[in-house]
């Protein structure tokens, strides 16, 4: 499964994308949370931390599929 | 009849948004330009940098336009927002809205860029003398 980050998110993993190993198998945007946060913990200090699933918005109840676009939203600071 | 323009671009166009918003219908039209300030945080700002997740954030700012179009009686709208590298007092987003009277066209515009600041995936980095921070990152 492959992440796409952006903003803060990008420069705590050091790349423009992460990649998480299928083993892993992560089934819902819970799990995804939950694995972020063990592996990057500065993640869990920023104000909040949305997940993207196909470009909307997801709860953490969502299933995440391997095909799906998912991406790593941190605090929107635009305008 | 197309009745909105939104675009992520390098550089927005303040002539374009008040070409697109003209109308014959249209009593007023209301103009917002967000531009970048020299000071926060207390310091000096030396420039920002703005990034944007395109697809999404087009997407989140259609459904913002299609509430807006819900809630007032909007004749045409412009949402657009740069990315990229912006120095002190250059523009970075503009909001229009042209209704058939300025009431509408005033709380369009403003719930429009209320709202772009809370949803829409953009982030800005403000870049100072000696650091720079990820707007709104941390509490």
């Amino acid at each position: 499964m492959e992440i796409l980050l952006f903003g803060i998110t990008r420069e705590l993993v050091g790349q423009n994308t992460l990649t998480v190993p299928p083993e892993e198998n992560l089934q819902t945007v819970a799990q995804l949370r939950e694995w972020l946060h063990a592996h990057f913990p500065a993640m869990q200090k920023l104000s909040s931390l949305a997940i993207a699933v196909d470009s909307e918005y997801a709860d953490d109840a969502q299933e995440i599929k391997p095909n799906q676009e998912i991406a790593l939203i941190p605090p929107v600071s635009g305008g | 009849m197309n009745t909105m323009l939104i675009k992520i671009v390098d550089h927005v166009d303040l002539q374009e948004a008040y070409q697109y918003l003209q109308d014959p219908s249209a009593g007023g039209i209301d103009l917002f330009v967000g531009t970048v300030r020299n000071y926060a945080q207390g310091k000096d700002v030396v420039k920002l940098v703005f990034e944007a997740y395109a697809p999404m954030a087009l997407k989140e700012m259609e459904k913002l336009a299609q509430a807006a179009q819900q809630q007032w009686p909007i004749t045409k709208l412009v949402m657009l927002h740069a990315v990229g590298e912006k120095l002190i007092g250059e523009p970075v987003v503009i909001i229009g809205v042209a209704s058939a009277h300025r009431d509408a066209a005033f709380t369009a515009c403003r719930f429009l860029i209320d709202e772009l600041k809370k949803t829409v995936p953009i982030w800005k980095k403000e870049y100072y003398q000696d650091n720079s921070v990820w707007v709104n990152a941390h509490p």
